[in-house]
């Protein structure tokens, strides 16, 4: 059954999958890599210097575009009601639905960091940097975008609001996590790792209660 | 396993409002229910208070066996043909016999077509097919003549006879007049509050 609900949330959410618009954030950070150098000017010392930390905005920023279609189409086709009268809990369908989402876009966003440093000239340590400081911070980026999906989905203009939501709720993974360019050693982004974590453990219960109380209501 | 659903001594409140309250109701397996009252009278509410998706003001709903629901929201997924949005729960619901709801819905010919482009009436008979590949005992109907021709409103007639017969249970919420074999009445209106 999770196999079931996870290949579902796949084709909902995965580029060129029937919810649409699936490659759109990875257009909108390579396109945010790319007008960095236009807007600063030519110096490579300074793009190779805050290159990563564009990057880091430029993914935070593209982990919210998904965020609409995340929750809010489910719940107004009564898809939870449903698989909630087949004993199917809110936390385990949010559960599957944290994956898929992260599986639909981290992993191209972190292929897609490869070309955006070549733009931004960074060199292989700093990339490499990013690269790690991404695959940790990801899953939290996903966790506090689905929570905040969730609990906006009800609402009217809701996808404006989750967006704006979210950013206060990414400051702490994106502080290790693009912290972890100037200083030496892992610990940075351990400790995103570490968020990442906890929210993703967090966020299956405070989504599956935000639907459960909106049916409620 | 006999079917059961009892509501016993419940009121419901939306908002401010309290809709009804010291409804009772019995259902054993065979039985059916047509629940009527005029628009905003509170049977959606009920029907959803049965089903467990809205908890009741006071009172409590005891159930026996597994429920299905077919109420006015489809989910199903509208960018997909409407085979591949109904396989999606025949696999959640474990259906190996998919092929016999959707003959006697006539839904064949519309396997390919995405669920956006059905017809009120089409989409509604799609949910029905839902509802028989669960293979449930209780069905909670909310509105389901809406938008069906006089066909497939026979039709439908027919399969809830048959569920019971078999021992299911139906509640109807229907403003509508639906033939239903044997069926106890609940008017709304009674116990509104």
């Amino acid at each position: 059954m999770i196999g079931t609900l996870l290949r579902r949330d796949l084709g909902l959410l995965l580029p060129g999958g029937r919810g649409g618009g699936g490659v759109l954030p990875l257009l909108f950070f390579l396109a945010v890599a790319m007008l960095y150098p236009f807007a600063v000017g030519p110096d490579a010392q300074l793009l190779a210097r805050t290159g990563g930390g564009v990057i880091w905005v430029a993914a935070l920023l593209a982990a919210i575009l998904p965020l609409e279609k995340l929750v809010s189409g489910d719940l107004e086709a009564g898809v939870f009601d449903q698989l909630h009268l087949r004993g199917i809990s809110e936390e385990l369908v949010m559960a599957v639905r944290l994956l898929a989402h992260w599986l639909a876009f981290a992993p191209l966003l972190l292929l897609a960091t490869l070309p955006a440093a070549g733009l931004l000239g960074l060199d292989g340590t700093t990339t490499r940097t990013v690269l790690l400081g991404l695959l940790a911070g990801t899953p939290g980026l996903a966790a506090v975008g689905l929570a905040v999906a969730a609990l906006t989905a009800a609402l009217r203009g809701g996808a404006a609001l989750a967006g704006l939501m979210v950013i206060p709720l990414a400051v702490p993974i994106l502080i290790f996590g693009a912290g972890a360019l100037s200083t030496t050693g892992d610990g940075g982004i351990a400790l995103a790792a570490a968020i990442s974590l906890g929210l993703c453990a967090v966020t299956p219960f405070v989504a599956g209660a935000a639907i459960r109380s909106v049916r409620e209501g | 396993m006999q079917a059961r659903l009892v509501a016993k001594d419940i009121a419901c409140r939306r908002g401010e409002r309290l809709l009804f309250r010291a409804l009772s109701l019995e259902c054993r397996a065979g039985d059916a229910c047509h629940i009527t009252g005029a628009n905003g009278i509170g049977k959606s509410s009920l029907m959803r208070i049965l089903a467990g998706l809205l908890r009741p003001y006071v009172g409590k709903v005891d159930r026996k066996g597994t429920m299905g629901l077919v109420d006015e929201r489809l989910a199903l997924d509208a960018n997909l043909s409407l085979g591949k949005a109904l396989a999606f729960w025949q696999r959640i619901d474990g259906c190996r016999e998919p092929g016999r709801a959707l003959e006697l819905l006539q839904l064949g010919p519309l396997m390919d077509v995405p669920v956006r482009y059905l017809s009120t009436g089409q989409k509604k008979r799609a949910a029905l097919a839902r509802l028989l590949n669960r293979g449930c005992p209780i069905w909670l109907l909310d509105e389901p003549l809406n938008g069906l021709d006089s066909q497939a409103q026979k039709t439908f007639e027919a399969l809830i006879e048959q569920h019971c017969a078999g021992g299911g249970i139906a509640i109807v919420a229907s403003h509508q007049h639906i033939a239903l074999p044997s069926p106890s009445r609940v008017e709304l209106a009674e116990f509104a509050a």
